[in-house]
């Protein structure tokens, strides 16, 4: 089948092209199980060499090609044609400065993900026997939702608060958090609630949902920042997730 | 051209560059990594089943178990030495990723928890042992994460979506490399006393294969062109089990777990092929037995893929056979639980749901055992004697030292990245305390912004897309799981007329500085030819079947000629290269000889290079 792609362009480097366009291009032979990844390939490769995206693994994993597909972010390389329909616009992701094309600047989000102590801390001496930590498996199942974030992007830009103030920390930041303060071996949890306490930290979301059905790990991303927010209540981090409450 | 000096350069943000990262910082040095993508964009990221290391901590198991499955698993041109060093540190390795925070899973007494992987045995090959450490089907993501983090934790300096184009020899000495900040296409010179390669693989040198986009071969494509050899570019790695036609790759965990492999007539084949390991028989075995049940028309629908059935019912029916305890038997939330991510690219792209329906799976173009030859310091060497050249380190898939021999063990990339890296950078951080900078050439950088121009000017008729996709097609037709000397001179025929188009009659679309990823994709399609190139040239040269390397017109393993090492050089000319083959690097025998001057009697030496038998 033939299916249509309208993309939003911009090249800042070619004069007539820095402001943002809107661009179609048509490709034949389109299978519905193709990928929407595939298909703007197709489109640079035979058609407009100069259309410009992030991609690397091309199965969901590395989080590169984050882009707002028919007005909902997604990952380009997870969407197929069948999912997408035979018009399918694709935009960059919003809130962060476009470069190129749908190359967005990276940094403030990374930024933000620094800022959380992102990073598990455990000061005592390693374990006399020279092994392992021990941890129970229902204790690691605790925090197992947040550990598959691949820092894509989607959840964080597709927040209405995000929008609104580019200096909330935002839900990916968040989610990378809870994944060290509902870990029972670290112990820099009371810094990161600390941290998220702050006025951009988890007190700017709003729990409009959006992170969530944009996930493409089908991380419950609100619920993550739920957790932090009661943390934060109760002043304590274990608790807060209940085992039996863990799918 | 901006130059930034630093005492180590790390090129590549996966798992080596990372580990080499911390370790040097760690150790006093300043270092900075630079690398083409965002670190956790790297595909250590993608690696699924687990990291082999012998904890036994569910059953028996010692480093040299893993030592002598690595070497058997290699067929026998695995380094021995390097093996052992790789089993042995892997035990520390794995512990202290843990302690960097790394959440494996765990058993019922907390410790971590492994799994069965193909080739991993206890006692010399008696019986399979759980040896995988897993953080379900993502211990890569887990592992790139944790380290990545640690690198923040360290403060180290990173230089992100800077893409390494060239490397700075001056008299033998690495002084540094040249690369291209992707946002301004602007050059940089990153001048440094050690430069560590850690670009990954090459896979996009076929047409099927489970390896991202950015898996152009960067860093040993530059290497060759500036005198290093490339070592044993003739075995790279088809993993049985990718998805049908996509070639996204299905863990080896799968079957770890119980999974079967299945033909048309229902039958589970790997029973004929390797009747003691079975379906968990080592990939280049697996492999060869898929394309052997098409060839004699037992693929589904004839169309050269086979079933991968982890159905519980499946699994529990060959569990009670094999007489296994009832507690071993699974059921749907167990494959929930052990293989969420398989689940999820399977229900996404096919549309299939493991739990209830079988998988179509063939082999995918997966891994590189060769690359830029290192000792186990991770330095360079740049000839048969093992000659280093000073400054240059490399570790991870670019590099071949020699741990995978023929044919590398499932879950022994992940331990090759964080045994070598690490040992990488500590070497460095020595290194760079008695080294000073060798002087940069006067023209650095000269030569690769000159051929950037060639290619950002081209005025011809090829664009690359369609020149990389006659690559891969003749890659896949003729230089794939089965190889004649007919088939590879087709290779060689081929790409020989690709380079010329690629030197003659390129065009690209894109003209412009930033982001040009037109441009970049052009350059790494160089890259990837020279690879294909060198692959094909040594395969045909060797006139044998070892590992991964399998030719119809040499069925068998030739160790009186061939129980060596290829090196593969480049003269320099990018458009017009001759190459120089030999097979003069011995490999490391030494666990052999030990036994030998032991006494031992031949028949019970372990370490002997024999017929593999799975």
């Amino acid at each position: 089948m033939d299916v249509t792609f309208k993309i939003r362009r911009k090249n800042p480097d070619v004069p007539g092209l820095e402001k943002p366009y809107w661009q179609e291009f048509v490709l034949a032979d389109v299978d519905p199980t193709d990928r929407v990844l595939e298909m703007l390939h197709r489109i640079k490769w035979e058609q407009d060499g100069s259309l410009s995206l992030r991609r690397s693994c091309a199965h969901g994993v590395c989080g590169s090609d984050a882009m707002r597909i028919n007005g909902v972010n997604r990952l380009a390389c997870k969407m197929l044609i069948r999912d997408v329909g035979e018009k399918v616009q694709i935009e960059p992701i919003l809130g962060m400065p476009v470069i190129k094309d749908l190359i967005v600047d990276m940094e403030p989000f990374f930024d933000h993900y620094k800022q959380v102590m992102p990073f598990f801390v455990n000061d005592d001496p390693a374990p006399a026997d020279g092994r392992e930590r021990l941890q129970t498996q229902a204790d690691r199942e605790l925090f197992d939702d947040s550990t598959k974030c691949i820092l894509c992007a989607c959840c964080t830009t597709a927040c209405p608060s995000f929008w609104a103030n580019g200096h909330y920390v935002g839900p990916a930041a968040i989610v990378q958090a809870h994944r060290f303060i509902f870990d029972t071996r670290d112990q820099a949890g009371q810094e990161r609630l600390n941290i998220l306490s702050e006025p951009n930290g988890v007190w700017r979301c709003r729990t409009i949902f959006n992170c969530t059905p944009a996930c493409p790990r089908d991380i419950e991303v609100t619920r993550a920042i739920g957790e932090v927010k009661l943390a934060i209540r109760k002043g304590r981090t274990a608790g807060i997730i209940q085992p039996s409450e863990v799918h | 051209m901006k130059v930034h000096k630093h005492d180590a350069i790390i090129i590549g943000a996966g798992g080596a560059g990372l580990m080499a990262a911390l370790y040097a910082s760690k150790g006093g040095a300043d270092v900075a990594v630079v690398s083409k993508l965002y670190p956790t964009r790297s595909h250590t990221g993608t690696a699924q089943g687990g990291i082999g290391a012998a904890l036994g901590n569910l059953d028996d198991d010692k480093p040299i178990y893993h030592t002598y499955d690595t070497i058997k698993g290699g067929d026998y041109l695995t380094d021995q030495a390097a093996a052992k060093i790789l089993a042995e540190n892997a035990v520390d390795a794995v512990i202290e990723l843990e302690h960097m925070g790394l959440p494996f899973d765990r058993t019922s007494e907390q410790r971590i928890s492994q799994r069965r992987f193909g080739g991993h045995t206890s006692n010399f090959g008696e019986r399979l042992v759980r040896r995988a450490c897993h953080a379900a089907d993502r211990t890569g993501h887990m592992i790139l994460q944790t380290l990545y983090q640690q690198c923040i934790k360290n403060e180290v300096k990173f230089f992100d979506e800077f893409q390494v184009v060239d490397m700075i020899v001056v008299d033998g000495v690495c002084a540094g490399v040249v690369a291209i900040e992707l946002g301004t296409g602007e050059f940089h010179i990153f001048h440094g006393k050690a430069s560590f390669f850690a670009t990954g693989g090459w896979g996009r040198c076929w047409s099927v294969t489970s390896n991202a986009h950015a898996l152009t071969g960067d860093g040993a494509a530059i290497a060759l062109r500036r005198g290093v050899p490339l070592q044993d570019m003739e075995f790279f790695q088809f993993h049985p089990t990718g998805i049908y036609r996509m070639g996204i790759l299905i863990t080896e965990g799968v079957r770890g777990e119980g999974g079967v492999l299945v033909n048309s007539v229902g039958e589970r084949f790997m029973e004929r092929y390797a009747p003691s390991a079975k379906d968990l028989a080592s990939r280049d075995v697996v492999s060869r037995a898929i394309y052997l049940e098409t060839r004699e028309g037992r693929s589904i629908k004839n169309r050269g893929y086979v079933h991968l059935d982890v159905r519980p019912q499946t699994v529990n029916r060959y569990f009670a056979e094999e007489g296994r305890d009832r507690a071993d038997f699974i059921d749907d939330a167990t494959i929930e639980r052990k293989l969420p991510d398989i689940l999820d690219f399977c229900r996404t792209y096919l549309g299939v749901d493991p739990v209830h329906e079988p998988m179509p799976v063939q082999p995918t173009a997966h891994y590189a055992m060769g690359g830029i030859p290192t000792n186990v310091e991770a330095e360079v060497i740049i000839d048969a004697a093992g000659a280093v050249m000073p400054g240059a380190y490399a570790a991870g898939e670019t590099a071949c030292v020699s741990v995978h021999g023929a044919n590398r063990l499932g879950t022994n990339s992940l331990v090759d990245l964080v045994v070598f890296g690490r040992r990488g950078g500590m070497r460095i951080a020595e290194f760079v305390k008695g080294a000073d900078w060798a002087a940069l050439p006067s023209d650095a950088g000269g030569e690769i912004r000159a051929e950037f121009e060639r290619i950002r000017g081209g005025s011809g008729g090829s664009r690359p897309g369609e020149l990389r996709l006659r690559m891969q097609q003749t890659m896949m037709d003729n230089v794939g799981v089965f190889r004649t000397d007919e088939t590879m001179q087709q290779g060689i025929d081929d790409l020989e007329e690709l380079r010329e188009r690629f030197y003659t009659d390129l065009h690209i679309d894109d003209k412009s500085r930033v982001f040009n990823t037109d441009l970049m994709e052009a350059w790494e399609l160089g890259c990837l030819l020279d690879l294909a190139d060198v692959t094909a040239r040594t395969a045909i040269k060797r006139k044998e079947s070892r590992g991964a390397h399998s030719r119809e017109d040499y069925k068998a393993r030739d160790d009186e000629n061939y129980l060596a090492h290829s090196l593969v050089g480049h003269d320099g000319n990018l458009a017009a290269p001759s190459y120089a083959v030999n097979f003069d690097r011995k490999v490391d025998l030494s666990l052999w000889e030990e036994e030998i001057a032991q006494g031992v009697p031949e028949d019970q030496q372990k370490f002997r290079p024999k017929a593999r038998v799975y």
